[in-house]
C-alpha cells in the first residue's frame, strides 16, 4: 500500500521501519531538512519537505495515489488539518491522526466524521491504559486482551523460588489447575514457542494464554502474591500521568504524583483534585524517601528522560516495591531492560506503532480478516486474532491433525462466546476466532498463511 | 568499516557484468572469431572466481550499508568493473599493452570515449560491440542496475549507494522505493535506446552500426567504429544523433514527469531551460563563426548543432575535425566541454545546475555585500536550496579545479602543446573524449607516456563518479581499524 507518514519524529520513526518490515511504500513528509535526509540514508522510503497540512506539500507527497495517511506530527491542529486536507484531496484515502490533548477529546468524538478521520491515536492514552491493566493484575508485567476481552496473553516472570522451576509444560496443569497455555518463552532474549516437554527454568519470561475469568485463579494457584495495588506514586507529571491518575483515582486507588515544574504541577492538582500532588525533584532520593516509596505499592515512573525513569525506578524496585513500570521513550535498548530489574517497560510510541500497524493489516485484509494484533515479547514475537470464514482452509479438522508451520502456535478458540484453551482434539470452525501466535520474522496477513501447505 | 558487505556486494556485480559479456562472446562465436572467444571465456573464467571469493568472504555481512561503506563500494566497485571489462581486449592480445587496455576500458565505462587506438576498424567486432556496450553499462550507472535487479528488499542504506553513483548535488527518488526507482530509470534508458537504434536503422545504417552508434549516443560515451568517428554516415543519420545525444543529456526525471504528464513542472525545471539555451546560443555563435570557413549556412549550423551536443553532453562523436575552426570557436566548445549536460543525465561534466547554483551564490553575495542586513533565499526551479547542498557544490568547485590543476601539472611533463595538454585533462576529466590539437577529433591518445594514461584515466574516474567516491576510497578514515 501507499502509505505517507506526516510527521518524522520518534513515532514517525518507528512506524517507519515497522511499516517498511510489512513491505509497504511510504512517503514521509517533515518541515525540517536533516531529520528528513537522516531518515533517507537509514530507510528506503522517498521523503518530501514541507508544512504537512498544505496542499502543495501533500500533493508532491502524491495525496492522491495514497492508500493511508498517518498524521503524527508534535503538533494535533496541524495533524487534524492535515487529515481533512488529505481526504479533500483524495475521498478513499483513511486518515489516522495523533492528538494528545485532552480538551480535544468530546470534539473528536463528535466530528469524527466531519474531520474526514478513519481513527485517531492518542499514543499517552493507550499507554495509560495499558500500565492501569497492568496494575490491576500486578504479577503480570504485561496483560494482552483478545476475543472481546474474554482471553489474555499474560507476561509472567518465573522467580527462582516459584513453583513453576523445573517444571515441563505438560504438567503445568496440575499446578495451575486452570487451563493455560504457555505459548512463548523469552529465555535471554531468545523468543521460542514451546511444546509439553519444555523445561521452565527461572528468569524465563512466560507468555500464557488463559481465559479472562481465570486470571485470578491462576495467580493464586501459581501461589504468586496477590495484594491488590492501593498506593500508587507517579513520578513525572506529564499527558501520560494524568491520564493514568485519571483512571487509577476512578478506580479509588491513591495517587501521588511528583512533578517538578510547577506551573504543570499546579494544574495538575487543579485537575486531579483527589490527587496529592507534590512538587519537586522526582529523581531526588530524599524526595522520594520523604514521600514514602517504601510505602506504596507500586512506582510509575512517567518523566520525559528515560535514564531517569530506569534510575529511579531501579530504586524503587531495590526498596522492594512489589509493581514498577517504567516508561522507556528509546526502546532500541529493550533487550538489555530485562535484566536491570525495573519491571514492566511501557513505549508509548512504541505501543502507537502497533496500533496503527494493526489498522494497517486489517485494512489490507477487509475479508479472512485479522481482528487483532499484539507484539508480545519486544516485538520478537506477534500475537494475532483471526475470524475464521469461507476462504480459511482446515476448518473443522482437530488441530493435531492441522498441518502448522513451524513457530505457529494456536492459542485459543472462540466459539460462539465460548473461549477454549485448545489442545489437539479440539477444531475451529467457520464463524470462530482463532488467536494465533508466532514468531516468525514474515508477517501474516491472512490466516491461511500460518498453514504449511501450498494451498490447493 | 563493514568490508564483508562492500565485497557481497561487489561479488554480486561482478556476476551482473560478467552476465552483460555473455552477447558479446555470443558475436565472437558467429564471427567465428575464437582467440577473442577464448579471451571472453578467460575473463569469465576470472570474474567467477572473484566473485565467488568475495561472495564468500561477504557471506555473513549485515544488511545496512552506512555512508562510509556506500562511497566505498561505488568506488571500488568501478574500478574493478574497468578492470574485469579490460580484459578481453588484453587477453586477445588486441591491445597488447594492458595500460592502454585499462585505459580503453575505464574510458568506457566512464563514457569519455578516449580511445588510445589508432586504428578502430582493425579491431574485431565482438570487441568492438562490448567496447560500445560498456558505454551504455557505465552511462546509467552499474549500481543504479543492480539495485534495480538485485537488491534486497528493505535492506537499509541502500540510498548512499545511488547518492555516490549518480550525477548532480542532490539525489532525489522518483518513487518511495528506491527499486522502483532504478527501474523507472532504467526502463526510459531502454525505451530511448531503443527509439534510437530504430531511428538510425531506418535511415539506412548497417545493423551492427547501429547498435553500437545507439549504445554509444545513450550512455554518452562517443566510441566511434570507424577511424573518422561519424564523417562517413549522411546528415540524417548525424542529425539523429544531434537530437538523441541532446537528449540523454537532460535529466531523467524530466521524461518521468511527462509519463506522468506533469508538464506545468517540466516548463518550471531551470537547468532544463537552461541547458537548451545555453546549446543554442552555443549553435548560433559557432554557426555564425563558421560560415566563411563552410561558405552554406545550412551546413555550418548543422556542423554546428551536432558538435555542440556532442561536447555538451560529453559524448565526443565529430562530424568533422573542429582542429581546423577558428580560435572563438574552440573556445566555446571548451567552454561546453567544462559544463557538460545536466544532473541525472547519463552526461558528465560539471553540470548545468552547479553552474545555476555558483551563478546565484555569487548574486545572493554580491546583494550581501551591499545590502548586510537582507534575507536571502535561494531558489532553482521555486525550491528553496538548503545550505548544505551549497556547500556541497563550492567543495565540488575546489576539487575539481584542483584536480583539473594537478593532472595538466603532470601531463605537461609530455612533449606536446598546452592546448594539447590542457584539453587532454578536461577532456577526459569530463567524460568527452576528444580535445584539441594533437588529441583531436582526428586523433588519438596512443602516443601519451604510461604516467599520463593512468593520470588521464583516474581522471575519467574521478569524473565520472563526481570526485568523491574516489578520494573517498583513498581516504584514511575509510580504512582505518580504530575509530
Amino acid at each position: 500500500m501507499n502509505i505517507i507518514i506526516a510527521g518524522d519524529g520518534k513515532v514517525g520513526l518507528a512506524l517507519t521501519s515497522q511499516l517498511l518490515r510489512e513491505e509497504h511504500d511510504l512517503v514521509v513528509i517533515d518541515s525540517n531538512p536533516n531529520v528528513l535526509r537522516a531518515n533517507l540514508d537509514q530507510f528506503d522510503v522517498m521523503t518530501v519537505h514541507g508544512n504537512a497540512a498544505t496542499m502543495a506539500t501533500l500533493r508532491s507527497a502524491n495525496v492522491e495515489e495514497a492508500d493511508l495517511l498517518i498524521a503524527a506530527t508534535s503538533a494535533d491542529e496541524i495533524n487534524l488539518l492535515c487529515c481533512l486536507t488529505a481526504k479533500r484531496m483524495n475521498r478513499h484515502i483513511h486518515t489516522i491522526a495523533r492528538v494528545r490533548s485532552p480538551e480535544y477529546a468530546e470534539q473528536l468524538i463528535a466530528m469524527r466524521e466531519d474531520l474526514g478521520l478513519s481513527m485517531t491515536i492518542n499514543p499517552e492514552q493507550s499507554a495509560a491504559m495499558d500500565i492501569f491493566r497492568s496494575l490491576q493484575f500486578p504479577s503480570f508485567l504485561r496483560r494482552e486482551t483478545f476475543g472481546k476481552g474474554r482471553v489474555e496473553i499474560v507476561e509472567l516472570q518465573v522467580k527462582p523460588d516459584s513453583v513453576l522451576c523445573d517444571i515441563p509444560l505438560s504438567s503445568l496443569y496440575k499446578i495451575a489447575k486452570v487451563k493455560v497455555l504457555v505459548c512463548a518463552v523469552d529465555r535471554d532474549g531468545t523468543v521460542t514457542i514451546p511444546d509439553g516437554s519444555y523445561v521452565l527454568r527461572p528468569g524465563d519470561h512466560i507468555y500464557v494464554t488463559a481465559k479472562a475469568v481465570n486470571l485470578a485463579q491462576l495467580i493464586k494457584n501459581l501461589g504468586i502474591s496477590t495484594r491488590k495495588i492501593r498506593q500508587v506514586m507517579l513520578v513525572g507529571g506529564g499527558r501520560l500521568a494524568y491520564y493514568l491518575a485519571e483512571r487509577l483515582i476512578s478506580a479509588k486507588i491513591n495517587v501521588k504524583i511528583i512533578e517538578s515544574n510547577p506551573v504543570r504541577a499546579r494544574s495538575l492538582a487543579e485537575q486531579l483534585p483527589k490527587a496529592a500532588v507534590i512538587e519537586g525533584d522526582g529523581s531526588s532520593k530524599v524526595l522520594l524517601d520523604s514521600e514514602g516509596i517504601r510505602q506504596t505499592d507500586a512506582v510509575v515512573t512517567l518523566t520525559g528522560i528515560d535514564e531517569e525513569n530506569i534510575v529511579v525506578s531501579m530504586y524503587a524496585a531495590s526498596n522492594k516495591v512489589s509493581k514498577v513500570v517504567t516508561k522507556v521513550n528509546r526502546l532500541e535498548y529493550s533487550g538489555m531492560f530485562a535484566n536491570l530489574g525495573i519491571g514492566s517497560v511501557v513505549s508509548p510510541k512504541e505501543l502507537c506503532g502497533s496500533n496503527i500497524v494493526r489498522y494497517v493489516r486489517a485494512m489490507q485484509n477487509q475479508k479472512g480478516s485479522m481482528l487483532a494484533l499484539h507484539r508480545i515479547a519486544d516485538g520478537k514475537a506477534e500475537a494475532m486474532e483471526f475470524l475464521v470464514d469461507d476462504s480459511v482452509r482446515w476448518r473443522s479438522t482437530p488441530l493435531k491433525d492441522v498441518p502448522l508451520r513451524r513457530g505457529v502456535l494456536i492459542a485459543c478458540i472462540t466459539h460462539l462466546n465460548q473461549t477454549i484453551i485448545p489442545d489437539g482434539n479440539n477444531e475451529f470452525r467457520k464463524g470462530d476466532s482463532v488467536v494465533v501466535v508466532t514468531t516468525l520474522e514474515n508477517p501474516f496477513r491472512q490466516m491461511n498463511d500460518i498453514f504449511n501447505d501450498k494451498g490447493i | 568499516m563493514n568490508i564483508k558487505i562492500v565485497g557481497r556486494t561487489i561479488g554480486r556485480i561482478i556476476l551482473i557484468e560478467g552476465l552483460f559479456m555473455l552477447p558479446a562472446l555470443l558475436l565472437s562465436l558467429i564471427e567465428r572469431d575464437f582467440s577473442v572467444s577464448i579471451a571472453y571465456v578467460q575473463t569469465l573464467a576470472i570474474m567467477l572466481g572473484t566473485s565467488g571469493v568475495l561472495l564468500i568472504v561477504g557471506r555473513r555481512s549485515g544488511e545496512t550499508f552506512f555512508a562510509q561503506e556506500g562511497f566505498v563500494t561505488v568506488a571500488l566497485c568501478w574500478v574493478i568493473f574497468a578492470v574485469m571489462g579490460c580484459l578481453p581486449f588484453f587477453l586477445s592480445g588486441q591491445i597488447p599493452s594492458f595500460i592502454d587496455a585499462l585505459f580503453e576500458s575505464i574510458s568506457g565505462f566512464t563514457t569519455t570515449g578516449a580511445s588510445i587506438l589508432s586504428n578502430v576498424e582493425a579491431m574485431s567486432r565482438s570487441l568492438l560491440y562490448w567496447r560500445s556496450f560498456t558505454h551504455w553499462l557505465g552511462g546509467m550507472g552499474i549500481l543504479v542496475f543492480a539495485l534495480a535487479v538485485v537488491s534486497d528488499k528493505n535492506s537499509g542504506g541502500t540510498f548512499h549507494l545511488m547518492k555516490a553513483e549518480s550525477p548532480g548535488p542532490s539525489v532525489g527518488k522518483l518513487t518511495p522505493r528506491l527499486r522502483d526507482t532504478a527501474t523507472i530509470l532504467y526502463g526510459i534508458y531502454i525505451t530511448m535506446t531503443v527509439l534510437c537504434f530504430l531511428f538510425l536503422l531506418v535511415g539506412g545504417m548497417p545493423l551492427f552500426d547501429s547498435l553500437c552508434t545507439a549504445f554509444g549516443t545513450a550512455g554518452t560515451g562517443g566510441f566511434g567504429i570507424k577511424n573518422d568517428s561519424m564523417v562517413s554516415y549522411r546528415p540524417y543519420l548525424q542529425n539523429v544523433c544531434t537530437v538523441f545525444m541532446a537528449l540523454f543529456g537532460v535529466n531523467f526525471s524530466i521524461y518521468y514527469l511527462l509519463l506522468l504528464r506533469r508538464f506545468t513542472d517540466i516548463l518550471h525545471d531551470e537547468e532544463l531551460r537552461w541547458y537548451l539555451l545555453i546549446m543554442f546560443s552555443a549553435t548560433a555563435a559557432i554557426s555564425w563563426n563558421i560560415l566563411p570557413l563552410i561558405g552554406n549556412l545550412g551546413d555550418s549550423i548543422q556542423q554546428a548543432a551536432f558538435q555542440v551536443s556532442s561536447i555538451m553532453t560529453t559524448t565526443g562523436f565529430s562530424t568533422v575535425d573542429f582542429n581546423l575552426w577558428p580560435t572563438f570557436s574552440k573556445a566555446v566548445l571548451m567552454g561546453l566541454m567544462l559544463l557538460g549536460a545536466c544532473a541525472g543525465s547519463t552526461g558528465g561534466g560539471f553540470k548545468v545546475i552547479r553552474l545555476i547554483l555558483i551563478i546565484k551564490d555569487l548574486k545572493r553575495n554580491i546583494r550581501r555585500i551591499l545590502r548586510p542586513r537582507s534575507v536571502i533565499v535561494m531558489r532553482v526551479s521555486d525550491q528553496p536550496i538548503d545550505r548544505q547542498t551549497m556547500r556541497g557544490v563550492n567543495c565540488f568547485l575546489s576539487a575539481y579545479l584542483i584536480l583539473i590543476v594537478v593532472s595538466i601539472a603532470i601531463v605537461s611533463l609530455e612533449p606536446y602543446s598546452l592546448e594539447t595538454t590542457i584539453s587532454a585533462v578536461i577532456a577526459c576529466f569530463n567524460n568527452i573524449g576528444p580535445g584539441l590539437d594533437t588529441v583531436g577529433p582526428t586523433a588519438n591518445f596512443s602516443m601519451l607516456s604510461n604516467l599520463s594514461k593512468l593520470v588521464l584515466s583516474a581522471d575519467m574516474l574521478l569524473g565520472r563518479l563526481e570526485i568523491f567516491p574516489i578520494l573517498a576510497l583513498f581516504s584514511r578514515y575509510s580504512w582505518r581499524k580504530n575509530l
